[in-house]
């Protein structure tokens, strides 16, 4: 087992008056992939938000217990959550560019973090696209609108603008679910070739998605963990009915 | 892989994580806050302006009661508009027996804006008659009010049912595409200056109703009123519109499911759902046509007359403030009387919006959401 | 369905449709009456000389100078003014907070607010107090800041358009998704940073209809500055913040109502209301078009 990079004791959030997440610890190990599976609604997602506190936007949620990254507790008061986020970086659900040119949304997390050189800066943005797999595809259009990419390489080109700001942690959600499935592979592909140098928590509906490319998986149902262990062992010979029940489709 | 720059170089720690003070964000968050408050300020100061300047009035009020120190008093009056002050105390406060004293008046024309600070006690502003740049100013609201009430009432008539009807016909009868060329008119017509629309009331409009219905003054309440109607139409139309189309569908489908027709649907069930929306709408559509001044400056005749005829002219309190406030001196009784009716106009258009916003507004609202019995 | 029943539907489907073809014919005509009066009188030189012949004859160049002047330092206070407090209203504030709804609240009053007050507080503030102070304070007593010039109309009709613009930012500013906020601070953007970088960009058609609607209302609206520095004639072009004005608006005012001879400035009269219909027409006309582009993009 590698070194525990992100632990969580005891989690718990509240929307309002209304638990969404009950209690729930955790281990993430460095350098490998933990998927986070369950039905709709499940507070996977939500969880996943917590590790790097997306869930301070919105108002009237409270959050009880620890969430340690590297042993420190992210939601001591002394955290800062802006230097948090550079180190916990996140793609989303719904590929989200900016109405920028594809070099612009690349360079955007270079740009805050204070760098104005140009040359480092298209360095960084070579790098950036290189890792995400989606360099050959833009390399002639860099100061088009990133816009007018497809589904798929917009999402790699969000993965790229989240590398350029070089996290540690990237965590995923749900990165593929819009897309068809040649830029699914696409994704999983290189999901499997970040995790040689990023920790990465991704959430997935798609259990055959969680099977390929996870080393790890957790099972949550309606706010609580229900299982977690080698996505192995979860997909074969899982110790909850739960768990077996629905990964065998029979419910969600 | 390829390696890293190197952006981020610090390491996870305690320390790179400290909670670290970023003084834009902190400015930015302050001016910004710091900014929004001043809508606040703005009207805590309107509030404040416009009623000092009308608090001398009240003054004078208490002077009259109080007789013995008004002869200290006025010597403060006099300096304070640079008149003689020697002639000041010979004159007489607090002036009722207006007719002897014209001849007087008309030797010390100067010194009577100052002393008509007296006349303006909350009787005399109570008083029949408007007159303020006479010899003997008098200054009665009543004639103003009267006034105002009176064009109101034929802007209202007028507006009123024209306005929602075709709100209702854009919100339930129209097809969509003549829905998409009526509303954007309308919205259109509101962005009209009022001098414009005061304009055409005074060239075009005025002449048309005296050929049409044949009375002596081309100026009127009547021509001031519709053109009002003009001024007052595109909001009650936008505002009906919105409560009609903010209908839940489940309303409208119910009714039609039951076997009614389009129009009972619309007139019986939409409308009715509707109704604290279009009292909201009437109620903005009175403060606007109470505080229009342009129009009513160039189309009513500005004659401060009491009366029912629609045909009189009459004076408005805001077409009053426009027409007298350039030519007051600074600080006379006129000039307070003038911040008064400004004050009474805030007060009345102030009013009409809270009652819009938080009874009727909540009424709708919790009318749809099935809160209300 | 009995047969007077669809009688009656029709009639009161008549009725409205009557209503709502009332109102759009009495746009048109107005339009039209005025362009017929304006087009003859209308003309390059119209708009480039300055009145003669105390104001019988000639152009209004120094009209629309002044108007022109009016709505770019009125702007210059109002649209940053505006749009930061739209800012704090959808970034900053909370939806519920007690402060945000007073501030809505001064909001919708301020746009109720009858032009006229404006022009009271304006003679009240600006020039009375301000003015006045300012007066006392750098020129010992010495009157110029105290009495009606631009800077004090500006700023008056500032006020005045001042909700205009906020609801515009503010309609603008949400129609930036979340996910695109989301994504800047995911980044390690601070709030500000995504503001500035994402939120402003993102509403920039917003703040430009709010400028254009903002415009639009400062060059058609005369009772704010009636009092506060429009001046019946001057003979050259304001050259300071403390000089007065002439003004479209006023000047069809004070034409139509104060002139010597109404008839024989006729044509004058309705050529300047078409040069006044004709630009707020416009302007509002195109903020319309970027608005609803606007509302067609949020859906």
């Amino acid at each position: 087992m590698k070194e525990i990079k992100i632990k969580t004791k005891n989690l718990s959030l509240y929307y309002g008056a209304k638990m969404a997440l009950n209690s729930i610890s955790l281990d993430i190990p460095e350098k490998e992939v933990t998927a986070f599976i369950g039905p709709s609604g499940c507070g996977k997602s939500t969880f996943l938000r917590t590790l790097n506190r997306m869930n301070d936007l919105i108002p009237n949620v409270k959050i009880t217990g620890e969430v340690l990254v590297d042993g420190l507790n992210i939601y001591d008061k002394q955290i800062d959550v802006v230097n948090l986020r550079k180190k916990v970086g996140m793609v989303f659900q719904k590929s989200n560019p900016f109405t920028k040119s594809i070099y612009e949304n690349v360079a955007y997390g270079p740009k805050i973090n204070g760098i104005n050189n140009r040359k480092k800066l298209e360095e960084i943005v070579e790098t950036s696209l290189k890792n995400a797999f989606i360099w050959e595809e833009v390399k002639d259009r860099l100061h088009d609108s990133a816009m007018g990419l497809s589904g798929g390489q917009q999402q790699r080109m969000c993965i790229a603008r989240a590398l350029a700001v070089e996290p540690e942690i990237i965590l995923m959600d749900e990165p593929a679910s819009a897309l068809d499935p040649i830029s699914t592979a696409k994704i999983e592909e290189l999901i499997f070739e970040l995790k040689k140098k990023y920790t990465i928590v991704i959430v997935t509906h798609n259990m055959q998605q969680a099977a390929r490319v996870s080393d790890l998986t957790a099972f949550f149902y309606l706010g609580e963990l229900i299982e977690f262990g080698k996505t192995r062992k979860i997909f074969t010979t899982p110790d909850k009915k739960h768990t077996e029940e629905y990964i065998t489709g029979r419910f969600g | 892989m390829e390696e890293p720059i190197g952006i981020n170089k610090f390491v996870f720690s305690r320390e790179s994580l400290k909670k670290k003070f970023r003084l834009s964000e902190f400015l930015s968050e302050k001016i910004i806050t710091g900014v929004a408050f001043l809508s606040i300020t703005i009207i805590v100061l309107i509030f404040f302006f416009v009623f000092k300047e009308s608090i001398p009035i009240f003054q004078s009020k208490k002077k009259e009661i109080a007789k013995v120190e008004t002869v200290q008093k006025q010597e403060q009056y006099g300096t304070d508009s640079s008149v003689a002050t020697n002639l000041s105390g010979q004159e007489q406060y607090g002036v009722t027996g207006t007719d002897s004293l014209m001849t007087e008046n008309q030797i010390l024309e100067e010194d009577t804006v100052v002393h008509g600070s007296d006349e303006a006690t909350a009787k005399s502003l109570m008083g029949k008659q408007w007159l303020p740049v006479s010899d003997n100013p008098r200054y009665g609201l009543i004639p103003l009010f009267v006034g105002t009430l009176k064009i109101t009432l034929i802007a209202m008539l007028f507006a009123a049912p024209i306005a929602i009807l075709a709100a209702l016909f854009s919100a339930a009868f129209a097809p969509h595409w003549l829905r998409e060329i009526i509303k954007p008119a309308i919205e259109l017509l509101a962005g009209f200056p009022s001098v414009v629309i005061g304009f055409f009331a005074l060239m075009v409009m005025a002449s048309f109703f005296q050929n049409l219905f044949g009375y002596d003054g081309r100026l009127n309440a009547f021509v001031g009123g519709v053109a009002m109607a003009l001024a007052a139409i595109p909001i009650i139309y936008t505002i009906t519109e919105d409560a009609l189309t903010a209908v839940p569908r489940t309303y409208t489908e119910a009714s039609l499911a039951l076997g009614a027709t389009r129009w009972q649907t619309a007139l019986f069930v939409t409308l009715p759902a509707a109704t604290p929306g279009i009292f909201a709408a009437i109620l903005l559509g009175i403060g606007r046509v109470f505080g229009e001044t342009m129009i009513a400056l160039m189309a009513t005749g500005n004659a401060a007359m009491i009366g029912i005829n629609p045909f009189e002219s009459v004076r408005t309190l805001a077409a009053t403030i426009g027409a007298e406030m350039a030519e007051v001196v600074f600080g006379d009784t006129h000039y307070n009387v003038l911040f008064l009716i400004g004050s009474l106009l805030f007060i009345f258009t102030f009013s009409l919006n809270a009652l819009a916003e938080f009874y009727v507004k909540g009424k709708l609202v919790k009318r749809f959401q099935g809160k209300q019995s | 369905m009995s047969r007077r029943k669809s009688i009656t539907g029709g009639l009161f489907i008549g009725l409205t449709a009557f209503s709502a073809i009332l109102i759009i014919a009495v746009i048109i005509i107005l339009l039209v009456v005025i362009i017929i009066g304006g087009k003859d009188t209308f003309s390059w030189e119209f708009l480039t000389a300055f009145p003669e012949d105390g104001m019988m004859k000639g152009g209004i160049f120094p009209a629309i100078f002044g108007t022109v002047l009016l709505v770019l330092i009125m702007s210059i206070a109002a649209v940053p003014f505006g749009t930061i407090t739209a800012i704090y209203l959808t970034e900053y504030a909370h939806e519920k907070s007690i402060l945000a709804q007073t501030i809505r609240f001064a909001v919708r009053t301020l746009a109720t607010v009858p032009s006229i007050i404006f022009g009271l507080f304006g003679l009240g503030f600006f020039i009375k107090y301000v003015g006045s102070g300012m007066d006392d304070l750098f020129l010992g007593g010495q009157l110029k800041w105290g009495q009606p010039n631009i800077l004090w109309a500006s700023l008056t009709m500032a006020l005045l358009t001042l909700p205009v613009v906020i609801v515009s930012v503010e309609e603008a500013i949400r129609t930036v998704p979340r996910e695109m906020r989301e994504a800047s601070l995911a980044l390690g953007a601070t709030k500000w940073e995504t503001i500035k970088r994402i939120v402003i960009p993102g509403s920039r058609s917003g703040i430009m209809t709010g400028t254009i609607l903002a415009v639009s209302r400062g060059a058609g609206e005369v009772a704010p500055i009636l009092f506060t520095g429009a001046a019946y004639y001057l003979a050259t072009l304001p050259t300071s913040l403390s000089d007065q004005f002439m003004n479209l608006g006023y000047h069809i005012y004070i034409m139509a109502t104060q002139s010597a001879n109404v008839d024989q400035t006729l044509p004058i009269q309705f050529a300047t209301t078409m040069v006044l219909l004709l630009l707020t027409f416009m302007l509002n006309l195109t903020a319309v078009i970027i608005r609803s582009r606007l509302r067609r993009k949020a859906k």
